[in-house]
């Protein structure tokens, strides 16, 4: 549906044309044969680089019928200059647990986009999602009925549960502690409510990374972030372990040095491994692949609160159930999700995120409200402050 | 346009993933023994039952045409019956299983741009936010910087030949959609100047209240001017969160003066070793200079090649850091250590050096 008639001169943006790297100024350029949505932007972006400064409005709201989110409203400043990005709206798309395609089926999203949008994407957003951009109010329902026909849903936005995201877990990866793809799928759907339609102070972002390595990032960028670990011994294969030796692996300074345990010993034949000290890193196991793996015993560690600065600056989540089990139905997991939800949608302020309650009504009163037991492993130690509250006290007559 | 109206649906969710795994996943779904990194950008993992799946990452830009993606779709049908993947990093990964397929395929994507590594000790895509192409809060453009400094840093994703693995990562406000803050190089825009009042449109588009509220530091008070009621801010507290934007149109702090980048270390999200790490202020400012951000490639650049010359095999930036200690870091990298590396914000005392040990 494009018209290729309009051009605008882009000598700033023709620069990051060059170099080795691929250029999204080519895929711009790519969408602008066929987008005058895509010519519009390329013309705005060449006057943000003149002028060091974004020409977007502030988000409207916009989205498609019985969906809170889903949908970001997006405005150009200068819509007189680029009447084609006046509406340039975003949709994200709930991406497939994984992040795994087929040719067919990325080839038909993209029919859907080259019909209704400006044939711009990002593979993927920061939180998992298929990111749509830019296409105007009228084509957000036509959009949404034919991804709904292929099978797919809008992702969330604004104060709901976010488009949960998983590591490729145990579809490709031997470290795998738990099955990260079902959980987050079963997540997904269990919660479409909460996904769809906010009702919570602010976002809340749930991340499956199936070991410590945590490719998903799930300690920094997840309110709810559950990273699988093992509670028995590692396991060792001694003949691929003499195996890494023959061909000059110094185990000695590559693994047993770098253990933050310090609980493994070399002697160059055996690797003696005092699990009960094991932190559970992954280091060892991550430099000796085909001789060490996680245990038998695995589940997953139960973090809560991590976030960016705004407002009360940023968090990394702490620990709120040290070792779970990880599996279907999930009950003691959406058990605790719910509970946390309950009390965080109750007593939460407008746009307080997890963690920023949890500091402001503290963690002790917070554990109890949840029904969680306090614990040793929820802290890096204990207070050093003794400004403690007490509700319970001696009266005069209790020594009896 | 298709013939008949789609039908519309809600609360279907997302596809189920097992639709889109190749058979050699599905067969061995959960009984992977150990991966191999052949070499940059190729990996083999091996499974119980001795089949191989072999992967090749490549480069691709996170803002993607859908004239692209169709290539990707074209490379998967030629090459592995047209399965792919995408990572966290926005690379893009084809699963074969031939392995005789796996030069040809690395052949195509370099001739169509796409540099293939990004696996190892290596650096990676980079995440970023969506800059001056989306965002109405960007201090900075994402995807420009973040071409510059790729173009310069190309053959350390081509190549294993870093101390450990290096992950940059770029957001164009302190928003963070990307949450950089635990990246061993985090490119962050930034604001350095108090919102700009629209006393005229704010009565009409904002909730005074909200705004107030939106504060960290309590730096926004109701007022009435010119018998609206509006706000006013007490500049000496504004540390430029742009918070009080994102809750009011209003109060716009974009400016093309004073709008920059800063740039921090030493944070990491992987277990391995050290605990996850926030990473700590380098730079406080750069300025944006479009289209390349020379100063911003070469303050990157200068931090790779510091840390990859100094650190000891597996070593992150971060744990690099703590070994030599802060004033080393600040010396070998020729980095000035000023007044706003001192934090001042909550809990700040926590970031002072309590103790004599020092190295000198």
């Amino acid at each position: 549906m494009g018209d290729a008639t309009k051009e605008y001169p882009t000598p700033l943006l023709d620069e990051l044309e060059k170099g080795e790297w691929p250029s999204f100024v080519k895929e711009i350029k790519a969408a602008a044969k066929t987008s005058r949505r895509a010519q519009g932007l390329l013309g705005q972006l060449e006057t943000s680089y003149e002028e060091k400064i974004g020409h977007w409005k502030h988000g409207g709201i916009v989205g498609v019928l019985g969906y809170g989110g889903g949908v970001i409203g997006r405005y150009s400043d200068i819509p007189e200059k680029f009447p084609d990005v006046a509406h340039f709206h975003t949709l994200r798309v709930n991406m497939p647990t994984g992040w795994f395609y087929t040719s067919d089926v990325l080839r038909k999203l993209c029919d859907i986009w080259d019909r209704h949008g400006s044939g711009l994407t990002n593979m993927h957003g920061s939180t998992g999602d298929i990111i749509l951009l830019g296409t105007t109010t009228p084509e957000l329902e036509p959009v949404f009925s034919e991804l709904t026909e292929l099978g797919f849903d809008l992702g969330g936005s604004g104060s709901d549960t976010r488009t949960p995201s998983a590591c490729v877990g145990p579809a490709r990866c031997e470290w795998a502690c738990y099955d990260t793809l079902a959980l987050c799928y079963d997540l997904t759907m269990t919660f479409q409510d909460e996904i769809h339609r906010p009702a919570f102070p602010y976002k809340f972002k749930i991340k499956c990374a199936g070991c410590p390595n945590d490719c998903v990032a799930s300690i920094a960028r997840a309110d709810l972030s559950i990273i699988g670990t093992w509670r028995d011994e590692i396991q060792i294969d001694k003949d691929a372990l003499a195996e890494y030796a023959r061909k000059g692996v110094d185990i000695q300074s590559d693994v047993v040095n770098l253990c933050p345990g310090k609980c493994i010993r070399w002697d160059g034949r055996e690797l003696d491994i005092d699990n009960s000290a094991c932190v559970h890193c992954m280091h060892c196991i991550n430099v000796l692949p085909k001789a060490l793996a996680p245990g038998k015993d695995r589940g997953a560690c139960i973090l809560l609160g991590s976030k960016a600065p705004i407002v009360e600056g940023a968090l990394l989540s702490s620990v709120i159930v040290p070792f779970m089990k990880i599996e279907p139905p999930y009950k003691d997991l959406k058990d605790l999700v719910e509970k946390i939800w309950d009390v965080w949608c109750e007593d939460g302020k407008s746009r307080e995120r997890i963690g920023e309650f949890i500091q402001r009504v503290g963690m002790g009163n917070f554990l109890e409200a949840i029904e969680v037991e306090p614990s040793p492993y929820m802290v890096a130690h204990p207070r050093e402050n003794p400004y403690v509250f007490y509700e319970e006290y001696f009266e005069e007559g209790d020594e009896d | 346009m298709p013939d008949a109206p789609a039908k519309r649906q809600t609360d279907i969710g997302p596809p189920h993933y097992e639709k889109f795994l190749p058979p050699v996943i599905k067969n061995n779904y959960g009984q992977w023994r150990y991966h191999e990194i052949l070499k940059p950008g190729v990996m083999v993992h091996v499974a119980h039952s001795g089949d191989e799946l072999y992967t090749v990452r490549a480069a691709a830009p996170r803002l993607t045409s859908t004239v692209t993606i169709r290539q990707y779709a074209d490379l998967a049908d030629k090459y592995c019956d047209g399965y792919l993947r995408f990572t966290s990093r926005n690379n893009v990964e084809f699963l074969l299983t031939d392995q005789s397929k796996i030069e040809p395929l690395i052949e195509d994507l370099e001739a169509m741009g796409h540099p293939v590594g990004g696996i190892g000790n290596s650096l990676s895509n980079i995440v970023h936010t969506q800059g001056w192409v989306h965002c109405h809060s960007a201090a900075t453009d994402a995807s420009g910087i973040v071409k510059s400094v790729m173009d310069e840093l190309v053959d350390h994703f081509k190549q294993r030949k870093l101390p450990g693995k290096l992950r940059i990562a770029l957001a164009c406000c302190l928003n963070m959609c990307g949450a950089v803050h635990c990246s061993d190089i985090a490119i962050l825009g930034i604001h350095r100047r108090p919102p700009k009042i629209d006393h005229t449109n704010l009565p009409r588009i904002c909730e005074i209240p909200t705004v107030v509220a939106s504060c960290p530091t309590a730096a926004i008070r109701p007022v009435t001017v010119g018998g609206k009621k509006s706000v006013e801010v007490d500049e000496d507290l504004c540390m430029f969160c742009a918070n009080c934007y994102t809750v009011c149109p209003a109060l716009p702090l974009n400016d093309p003066l004073n709008d920059g980048v800063s740039i921090w270390v030493g944070g990491k999200v992987s277990n391995a070793r050290h605990e996850p790490m926030f990473s700590k202020l380098a730079i406080p400012f750069l300025p944006n200079n479009p289209p390349r951000w020379p100063e911003v490639v070469d303050a990157v650049k200068n931090l790779v090649e510091t840390w990859a010359a100094n650190a000891r095999k597996y070593e992150r930036m971060g744990e690099w850091i703590e070994r030599i200690g802060w004033p080393k870091f600040f010396e070998l990298t020729g980095i000035e250590f000023t007044k706003q590396h001192i934090d001042d914000f909550r809990h700040a005392g926590l970031t002072f050096k309590r103790s004599a040990h020092l190295r000198y």
